[in-house]
Parts: structure tokens; sequence; C-alpha cells
């Protein structure tokens, strides 16, 4: 049986690609770190990956908004072939791949209209905007996943744990059309939840303001996936604000973090919807070469 | 026609999270309320753009569906507005949004734009009106400065469109600076250039140019016996304080009045740093311990972690630039310090974390301004602010640091940054930390350009402040830039094509290319080659200036093409700019004519040795009567809402401390996620659970009463917090020793001598002589090396008559290896019923504590510190932590006892029942409450595991009581009761204590 191919984008500042490519490998995923020149000389073809994952940083510094410069890259610079990255983005998800981003990577997939994509025409219909506190905050938040979204990425019934570590993570929708369609098909992925495990709007456990208390989207097709907070820092338990005291109530610690389990949903989730195939002959050969350098 | 601006602003009726944000820092830093804010961008275009790029940033790049709405022009007030304030960046002052806007419109539409220029201005419209000196106030001491800034503020239809100034057109020149005959003229000449030199300096100077071997020499070379500006420039630098050290290298006679045994020392930093380090090393030697690999000579120290990995780490101060511009000062200071692991041997450290430590004045002082002087709630905004950026936007967390407070910081703020990294211990067979040059290979640049920012940076911080700050010494970072090229340097160094790297600094080129070329010996290179941000910078301005996010780099010729390629992939400017020689001489020309030629020997060896008087005389002190009838909950409440002593949240969460999620031990933990805790702890990869704890210690206050005990204190707080997660000092037979690695920050006010200017130069030497003292004597009694450091020496502020001179300081910020992260312990009570433990005695040691300042005294009985025991007492409580006999430790400083089990409580939260009757006699709680002997801990314990603990710590530990469920805090000494409070209460107090300033 094939094996899952995750490519992580680095380059411009990104800068959590080291954190991501280990989720990916601990959730049993072939994982390359391609840094974004690469792709857009050719060296290295998106198609020939399962997922595609834009991980948080700041991108171009985040000047003219989070996100906004690299999404507009994506939008623009032709690839040898003629098209744009965005085109190759969504010809992965069409093919049955995914195409995740995070904090940074979910400003991006927002900004060129991925996501929600409510209207499936692939427009901008939200924003991520500056935190209603108008500054950055790094403080760890508890997330419920909705059991009606198109992916389900969390199936426990606790809420998971992971950092938020932004200063423009406020989603805000376009218009009722675009919260109605959010709503009814379930593309509210991941809610910030206060103590009791409910939906809030309220600061800190809703640590930006975001509408509808919304931390995570997917598209309407389940493939394209994005969320402010960072699973890929809760990799480990010993990285928990309370690990010390929580190893000391149940006498041990599981070394897996709550961050895993949700790589490992979405790693099983491809490997379900997609024929993976072997590479063969020149290919293979070509893609381990490809490699090596780095 | 087309489209000149362009305006992104917040749409009509929509509230501004960024305006409030302003509004809200209005009122804390000016006192009133600006009422509402609504900010815009406007960015402007030269050659104007045609409809079509306008467009489609308008309708794509820029656009957002929901709360921004973007217009072309420039106007576009909100309906409310009735004034506005607008700040442009001044010509060269970076400006990275203006550069990614024509990057977005190079990738839309070609090459053609990369000639585009572009420009950014943040503009903030009032719905109140305000007098103009309202505005122009909100706009210099808010949101703007004009060292960096062009700044207009005033009514709505004031309201003006920016303007993109046109690069200078003049002529490169080199020019002939005559050396003038007599002290007078030579003094004048240092400081109309800034030269930072004194005369015995400028004498040197002069005699070198006039002797006939060096006429010779530049005859033959085409050059005027008199030096060239470059030259002067370049020998400034290089003999800068900033580069050279020159008080702790200076023969000192010291005169101990209290001991009675006067001294000559020859060089502080060889009698006592290198001395203790070299003691250590060998200790280590004889235990068969090889982690001590590179100290002194580089950028950062190298310490090994293990046989394939080292270690490297650095920390530096930033005060000057901080004093002026404290968002640039501070932005500057970290990414400037992220290089030096980067530049240290052959490159490319992969950077892990950042730590920083900041002295401020009061941010409340209420005293009038000086001219020039910034007020310290603003610097301490301005200074958190560049740290934010400095850290977030280069993916490196800021794990650990310290905020403290005093009236003498109020003129320089101390700003020291840290950077840890690690690194391959070989690279293509050859070990990391070796620098190699050879003749013939090639010098290149790398990284951002070169402008008139920066000029000076390492003379003016040589200097002592003023009213009048030199607009060319200050700048802004660009940590995108840097990202770029620390990633670049990750991968072109790992695959050995660098042969040895160092940044670009203090001096600039002259110092990058100039300390390398010692290893060949010698160096030339190209100056019109190195890539200008904008035309018009002098060829001895190329030379000097700073210009931020630049590395130098030393490779083979047949190198050259790879790293070249391997550059443009990631975006980076990499050029050749020259190559290093063997015959003694460093030169620089420009398009052929030579700027520079000077003898390296002269440059690195030709500064006269200072010789400098330092005198000791105990202060003649009182301890303070203290009031018998004190309400001591009140008391402890009112402490810990102090600035001294409350939360730093508030500070700490708009930091990114743990990006990489490896940060195991972070700056707030526990169940409620704000209990402080003491080192951080990050693990160093995922395939093992090794580790790194990195902690500070500082504590100037103590040396108001004995600059040795202050020493010794600090490096013990640093120590001891890494002791408190569970790190081990080096000891012989240790199963998995770990190294350790301590950088010394030294900050003082001048030491110098003058009978006039400096009265008291001699005491104040005399005090940094007793720091030095205490330093050998703790790291060798603790067998922990200084592997790198850095001293700031004119840390002080004049102007209009008046001084305000930092009180002598140091920083000790120390880095071990930790064997496993999953057996930390952080200070956290973790559950109720679990036995409180003292572990260490404590003395009547109430001297610059933190009660004594609340009750507004200095005292005498300064906190000393008892190496010998405290080692005695880190092995035993080491060997407790191992056993897994502790459910959490703290340690003991600022505040004492009180404070400490207070931090405990609030990580839970849970309450505490303690008595103290047994720490110090029955009639002096204030003293078991407060005070700050050092090498102490609170421990809790759990249930049943008392005796274990007990006969693990023996006669250290000192039972007090327990942890409650109750949510109380109660303190007894015996029948008495001291403190009887909620927790909630008293957190409250605690977490609250900014409010009034961030």
């Amino acid at each position: 049986m094939s094996v899952v191919r995750a490519l992580v984008l680095a380059g411009f500042g990104i800068n959590s690609e080291e954190e991501t490519a280990a989720a990916y490998r601990l959730a049993g995923a072939e994982t390359h770190v391609v840094h974004l020149a690469r792709i857009l000389r050719g060296d290295v073809r998106v198609e020939i990956f399962d997922v595609i994952h834009i991980p948080g940083g700041f991108s171009f510094g985040d000047d003219l908004g989070a996100g906004r410069a690299l999404a507009n890259r994506f939008r623009t610079r032709r690839l040898p072939g003629g098209e744009t990255l965005l085109d190759g983005l969504r010809r992965v998800a069409a093919d049955g791949g995914m195409v995740v981003g995070i904090c940074n990577g979910f400003q991006v997939l927002v900004q060129v209209g991925l996501l929600p994509n409510v209207g499936g025409r692939c427009e901008p219909e939200a924003s991520l905007l500056s935190n209603a506190s108008g500054r950055f905050e790094d403080r760890w938040v508890r997330l419920r996943a909705n059991p009606r979204a198109p992916i389900r990425l969390w199936e426990q019934s606790d809420p998971f744990e992971a950092p938020v570590r932004h200063g423009q993570g406020r989603l805000a929708f376009r218009d009722d059309g675009v919260r109605k369609g959010i709503v009814e098909r379930g593309l509210d992925l991941f809610s910030y939840c206060d103590a009791e495990g409910e939906a809030t709007l309220s600061y800190p456990a809703n640590p930006n303001g975001s509408e509808l208390a919304v931390a995570g989207l997917c598209d309407p097709s389940g493939r394209v996936v994005g969320m402010m907070p960072h699973p890929e820092d809760h990799l480990s338990a010993f990285v928990h604000p309370d690990w010390p005291r929580r190893l000391r109530e149940r006498g041990s610690l599981d070394a897996a973090g709550d961050g895993v389990d949700v790589f490992r949903s979405l790693v099983r989730r491809v490997a379900a919807q997609k024929e993976l195939t072997w590479l063969k002959g020149e290919e293979e050969e070509a893609w381990n070469g490809r490699f090596s350098a780095r | 026609m087309g489209v000149e601006h362009l305006t992104v602003m917040t749409r009509d009726g929509r509230v501004d999270p960024v305006g409030e944000r302003v509004r809200r820092d209005v009122r804390l830093a000016l006192q009133f309320d600006p009422g509402p804010i609504v900010t815009a961008k406007v960015y402007s275009f030269s050659p104007a753009l045609s409809d079509a790029a306008a467009d489609y940033l308008e309708r794509i790049a820029l656009f957002d569906p929901t709360e921004r709405e973007v217009a072309a022009g420039c106007g576009g007030a909100p309906s409310t507005a009735t004034a506005f304030v607008a700040v442009d960046r001044r010509p060269g002052v970076t400006d990275d949004e203006a550069q990614t806007l024509r990057t977005v419109l190079v990738d839309a539409f070609g090459e053609a734009f990369a000639s585009c220029r572009t420009a950014s201005r943040d503009v903030y419209w009032f719905e109140t009106s305000h007098p103009e000196g309202v505005l122009e106030r909100i706009a210099r001491d808010v949101v703007g400065n004009p060292l960096v800034h062009f700044l207009t503020f005033g009514c709505r239809d004031e309201y003006r469109a920016p303007a993109i100034t046109e690069p200078s057109r003049s002529r490169p020149t080199i020019a002939t600076v005559p050396l003038p005959r007599g002290a007078v003229a030579l003094a004048r000449l240092s400081e109309e250039r800034l030269l930072a030199l004194d005369l015995a300096e400028m004498q040197a100077i002069a005699d070198h140019f006039v002797r006939p071997a060096t006429r010779a020499r530049r005859a033959a070379a085409g050059l005027a016996s008199d030096p060239t500006d470059g030259e002067l420039e370049c020998i400034a630098q290089t003999w800068s304080e900033h580069c050279q050290h020159k008080e702790f290298n200076a023969r000192i006679s010291f005169r101990d009045a209290a001991s009675g045994r006067d001294a000559e020392i020859d060089s502080l930093f060889r009698t006592y740093i290198v001395a203790a380090t070299r003691a250590v090393e060998s200790q280590l030697r004889a235990w068969g311990q090889d982690w001590l690999v590179k100290v002194f000579d580089d950028n950062a120290g190298v310490v090994r972690i293990d046989a394939e990995r080292v270690f490297a780490w650095k920390v530096e101060t930033h005060n000057s630039p901080s004093a002026v511009d404290p968002y640039g000062g501070a932005i500057t200071g970290i990414l400037g310090n992220n290089r030096d692991p980067l530049g240290t041997g052959r490159g490319g450290g992969r950077l892990l974390f950042n730590t920083d430590v900041l002295c401020f004045g009061w941010p409340d002082d209420d005293r009038p301004l000086l001219p020039g002087q910034l007020h310290p709630r603003r610097v301490f905004a301005g200074v958190r602010s560049g740290i934010e950026d400095g850290g977030n936007k280069s993916g490196i967390p800021t794990v650990n640091g310290a905020i403290l407070f005093d009236e003498r910081f109020a003129g320089k703020p101390l700003v020291f940054c840290g950077t840890g990294s690690i690194a391959p211990a070989a690279v293509a067979g050859a070990p990391w930390w070796d620098k190699r040059v050879d003749d013939g290979d090639r010098i290149l640049m790398v990284g951002g350009r070169v402008g008139k920012d920066g000029i000076h940076g390492a003379t003016f911080s040589s200097l002592a402040l003023g009213a009048e700050a030199p607009r060319s010494a200050v700048q802004i970072g660009s940590p995108y830039t840097q990202k770029l090229v620390a990633d670049f340097l990750e991968d072109v160094c790992a695959r050995g094509l660098v042969k040895c790297a160092t940044d670009n600094g203090a001096g600039g080129l002259s110092s990058s290319v100039g300390e390398l070329a010692r290893l060949s010996g010698g160096a030339e290179i190209e100056l019109a080659r190195v890539p200008l941000k904008y035309a018009g910078v002098e060829p001895w301005e190329i030379l000097v200036s700073e210009s931020q996010e630049r590395m130098t780099l030393g490779v083979e010729e047949a190198a050259v093409a790879e790293v070249l390629a391997l550059a443009a992939q990631y975006d980076v400017e990499a050029t050749e700019i020259g190559r290093f020689t063997s015959d003694g001489a460093l030169r620089a020309r420009y398009e052929g004519r030579p700027v520079v030629d000077l003898d390296l020997e002269f440059l690195h060896h030709g500064t006269p040795r200072k010789r400098l008087e330092a005198e000791w005389e105990p202060p003649d002190l009182v301890e303070p009567d203290v009031p018998e009838d004190l309400d001591y909950g009140d008391v402890l409440s009112r402490m810990l809402g102090s600035y001294a002593l409350c939360s730093r949240e508030p500070v700490v969460r708009q930091y990114d401390h743990e990006i990489k999620g490896r940060t195991v031990v972070k700056p707030l933990m526990g169940r409620s996620g704000e209990g402080p805790q003491d080192a951080a702890v990050l693990r160093l990869d995922w395939a093992t659970y090794r580790g790194v704890a990195v902690a500070n210690g500082i504590c100037p206050r103590f040396g108001d009463i004995d600059p040795y005990a202050m020493s010794a204190a600090a490096f013990d707080e640093a120590v001891r917090q890494i002791v408190a997660v569970g790190g081990r000092l080096p000891r012989a037979g240790a199963p998995e020793p770990a190294f350790w690695s301590a950088n010394d920050n030294f900050c003082l006010p001048n030491v110098v001598f003058d009978a006039v200017e400096n009265p008291d130069g001699k005491r104040k030497l005399g005090k940094l002589v007793r720091m030095c003292q205490a330093l050998y004597d703790v790291a060798v009694a603790y067998g922990v090396p200084l592997t790198s450091g850095k001293d700031s020496m004119k840390n002080d502020f004049r102007a209009a008559g008046t001084t305000i001179s930092v009180p002598p300081t140091v920083l000790y910020s120390i880095a071990a290896g930790i064997p496993d992260v999953r057996r930390c312990v952080t200070t956290d009570f973790k559950a109720p019923g679990d036995a409180v433990y003292l572990v260490g005695r404590t003395e009547d040691e109430l001297g610059g504590s933190e009660f004594y300042r609340f009750l507004g005294e200095l005292g005498r009985n300064v906190p000393r510190l008892r190496p010998e025991a405290a080692r005695q007492r880190y092995d035993r409580l080491g060997e407790a932590i191992a056993m897994g006999l502790i459910a959490s430790c703290h340690d003991i400083s600022d505040g004492g006892l009180a404070v400490a089990l207070a931090e405990c409580a609030f990580g839970g939260p849970l309450g505490f029942d303690v008595d103290l009757s047994r720490v110090s006699p029955a009639d002096r709680p204030h003293v078991a409450l407060f005070s700050e002997t050092t090498s102490r801990f609170v421990v809790s314990v759990p249930r049943g595991m008392e005796s274990a603990f007990e006969a693990a710590l023996g006669p250290d530990a000192i039972a007090l009581g327990h942890v409650s469920s109750g949510g109380r805090v109660r303190v007894t000494m015996g029948r008495r009761v001291l403190v009887d409070v909620e927790t909630a209460w008293l957190s409250e107090a605690w977490r609250r204590g900014f409010e009034a300033v961030l």
C-alpha cells in the first residue's frame, strides 16, 4: 500500500515549517519541506503531493495585511506550465487531495477565496482582521469540532487544546448569505469554546473576537481546511501549559499531544478519499533526486 | 495621469481595533482621552500607476470583503474626522511595507515595476478636534518619532498628499582629512566627526600617519599622507569602546579601603573573566568532560550538546539606540543579536530562542523630561513592541526575560537581547566553530542593502547621550529580510560552501571585513560593488554604515558561483565585494580609487592602552527601623501590585513564546495559565527529550550597598533558576554531563575619572572591579564557564546641566543542558495537601530588598552569597528532583519568601497554610517574609514523600505547612497571624500592576 505524501511550504517569512513537517511525519505521511521559490521555478510540482500545507508565520512580514502578499503571489505568479499556484492548489483538492492552511496559511486561503467558498466561485467571502484587542496574543485555547462538518479532524467529545499566536485572527464574514451557508453546511470546522465546552464570543476563550466563534473553516468539499490555532504546537503532551500537574495527577502522560490526532485524522482522510499511487521508474527517481539536497 | 496614491481604511461606521489601541496608548501616555481614532494606510507610487495596476491593487490585491476599503487617492477621511496625524518614513528609513507592495506589483505585472518607487504612510483620523499642540504631542510621543519619521498634523482640511523624495544625484567623493597638530585641535576633530576617541588615541593616529614608513607606503598606494575620511572612520569604529572594550582591557590601579589591600590589575577581562573560564576548563578536563568548545573569540560562545551538535549563544545590549528610538533600538537589538549565532564559526546556526532583560525608569515618573529624553513609559512601550516584532516575525520564541525599574534608568534604558542556537558539530568534515580564511578567498556581502542609516552606531554608543541624538545612528530593522538571510545561511553553511561568516553590526563592513582579515592577514574590497539602497551614499559611509540584516562571508573562489546561485533561490541578495589577502593591509577602493589602505597591525593593535584608577570604600549605611504594626496581608498585596513585582503577563502574551512547538517550561504555566516560571526549558528536537534551560540573573539595587554582593547574587539567581527546573551544576562523575554556558553583560556609567567631568569615576570603576571579583569567585565555585559577553560603558544621559547615570549593573544569562525535559519541575502548586518547604537558611538580609524599597529604604544588610553551601544544596535538590520527590519548585528572589509563595499559589490557583516560626526569630516576621537571602527555594512535596525529601535535603529542608484547597493564603508565625487573605484577592492586585502602563 502506498503512503500519503505531504508538502509543507517554506520560505518568504513562513516560519512554522519545522514543527508542521514533524506533525505530518508523526501522522505517517511522507513529508517534504519545499521552498516556495522551487515550486514557482518548476523544480517541484504540487500535483505529485496529496496534501499541500501552508504553515504559519509572517509571510512578507505581514506587510499590507497578514498573508496578503503571499496570497497575491499565489494568484499572479505563473508556473512554467502557465498556470498559477492557486490553480495548482485547486486541482490538488479536486483530485481528492487536501489543501491545509494554519494561521498565516489560513489567512492566505481565506484571502484567495478557497475558504470558506460557500458560493463555489473562489472569491473573498471572509477576512481575518486585527484581533479585537488590537494586539498580538500567544495563549492556549480550547476548540470544539463541529460533528456536522464535511470533514472530521477531531473525533473525541472533549475539546482539543492548542495555542493561538497571532495578531490578525478575527474572522469576519462578508454578509449574512455567507454566514448562513457556513452554519447550514457545517463549514465552521472548529469553534473557540469555554471551560464548559460551549462555543463562545467572550475573551479570552475566544481570543480574537471571531464571528460565530469560528476558529477554523473548511470548504463545502471538506478538502480545503484552515484554522488560526496551531495543532502542530501540541504534538507532545509535554508542551501543554499544565503538563506537570497532569503528569502528577495521572501518573503518566501519553507522549503525543492533541495535535497529533488532528494530523492523523487528516492523513487518514486523504488516504481514504484519494487513490494513492506508487510513483514509477523515472518519476520515482526524480522524486528522490528532487529532495536529496535538503 | 494615473494613480499616485491608494488609501486603505476601515469602512465608515465600523470599529477599528488598531485605532482603539492607539486611543488607549494616547490615554496612557498623555493622560487624556483623544476620542475615537480611525487608522488609514496611504501608499504612494512614483511614477504614478497605470489604471490597470491601480485597479488590480484596489479590486484584488488589497481588497477586503468585510471591514476595510481601498480607494484611489489619499483623501478619504472618515466622515466624522476633524483632525489628523500623518506619519511618513524619512528617506532611507526602512519601509518594508512599501517594498512588499512593489513585490506584489512585480508579481502581477513583471519586472518593469521593480524600479517603481513606493512609500507608505500611516494616518490617524480623530473624531474630536484637538489643538495643534496636542496633535503634535500625539505625533511625537505616541505614534511617531521625529528621528525616523516625518510628522504632519492639523485639522481635516489641512491634510496633504505625501510626496516621494527624489534620490540624491551627488557624485561620491573621497576626502582627505588633515590631521592638525596640538591637543586642542585633535580633540576637536574627534568631537566634530563623532569619532569618540580620546586625546591619547587621536595622538596615536597622528603619530602613525607622520611615520616615514607610513608615508612611504601611502605614497606608493597613491594616497596623501593625511588619512582619508574613510580611514579615519574605519579606525574610529575599530577603536571604539563598543568594539575594543577599552576599560576592560585597561591597566587599573585599585585601592581597596575595605580590605586595605591595593592591587594592580592588568585587564579586568583577562584577570577575572578569562581566568575564571580557564579555571573551570581545567576542572572539567580533570573530570573528563569536554563540552566546553569555544569561548570569547567569536560572535557567540560554543558548547557541545552531543557528538553531532553544538549550542552557541550570545547576549548583548542595545541601550543607546533604544533610548532615542525605543522601537527601532529594540528590534535592531534583537535582530543584531540573532546575527551573532548566524555569524559564529562557519555560520548558519539554527536560531532556537530569544531572551530579553529590560531596565526602565518608572513608568509613572512625573518629573519634567530633559531635552532629548523620552518618557520611561514610552521607552517601555516602544521596546516591548520592538521585541514583539523582532522575535515574532522571525519565528523565534521569546522564552525568558525580566523587567526592572529604577529612576536611574530614565536617561538610558538597558535593553539586553539574547539568542541561543544549535549548529552541527562538523561541516564538510571540519569543526563548525573554526573560522578559516586563506589568501585568495572571496568576500561576499549577503542580505540587506547599504544606506546612510546606522552611521556611527559604534562610536555613538561609546559616548554619553545628550539632547541631540544623531539621526543617522538610528535605524529600523526588517525581520522579514533577515528571516530570508537566516533560511539561506542555514542551507548554504550546512552544504560546507562557507569557510567563515560574521555579521555586519557595529562599524559595518569596516569591522566585519577588518576582523576576518586578521585570519588571512589582509583584505581588499571594492566599495562600488556594494549594493546601495539609493544613490548618494559616500564611499566612507558605505564602509562604516550599519545598515541592518547583512552578513559577510568568506568563500573559496571555486564555490562563489554556487553560493550566489543558492542565494538567488532564497531571494537573498549576495554580492562578491572583494577578496582576502595576506600582505598585512586592509584596503578599500571606490571605482578603483583608493579609499582605505591601513596596516592591520596598527588598526587592531595600535590603540594605546588606558591606565585607570579605581577605589572602593563601603558606603556608610544603616538598617532602617521597621514598624511593628504592619498589616502584612496589605503589604504583600501592595508589593505584588508594584511595577517591580507585578505579573508580566500583559507583556509576555504579546511575545510568541512557543513557536517551534518545543517550549516545555514557558514563562507562564499552571492550571490558571498565569503562574510565573523560573528558567525556560526548550526541547531540542522531536527525536529525544534532551533540552536546554535558560535563565537570567540581575539585581542592580544590591550594588548600591556592595557591588560584589550584587554580582554574586545575580550569578546565583541565574544558576538557581536553572536548578529550580531541574538543571544540575557541572560535577565529577555525572552520568550525562550537560553543558553550562554563561554570558556576562556589564552596563556602567562612565568610569574614567576626570576631576571636572567625572569626579566620582574612580569609585564607579571600583564598583566594576568588585563586580568582576565576584564573577570570578562564583563562576569558579559553581564550575560554570563564561563563554561570551559584552560591556557597555557609557550609560549616561546628559542634558540641561543634569546627568542621569545608570547604576552599575551586570546581567548573567546562563544556559544549561537538560538530559530529559520530562523531569523538569514548574513553580505552581499542584495539589492540596502537598507539603510546603523552604529550602535554604534565611538570614537577616533585607538590604536592597523590595520590602525596603516599599518602605522607601535601602538598608545595609545586603544578601551575601555563600557559594559552597549553595552548591551542596543545589546538588541535593537536583537529586530530589531526579528522584521525583518534588511537585513544584520556585526560586526565591525579589520580594523574598512571601512573594515566592504567592506566585506558587497563583499558578494553581490554590491556597496555602504555612507557619514561619522555624524561618527566623519570632519577633522579626518581616525578615522571614521578605528577606532576599540568596540560594533559596519554595518547594512542594507530594504527601507521603516528605521523609524521603527531608532525608535528601537534610537541614536545608524547613517544613512550613501545606498547600490548601480553600483558595486562601494563610501565613502565621506561632500564634500570630501575619497574612490571611484570598488568593484571588492577591492575584487580582498582582495581575493589574501594569494596567496603567500598557
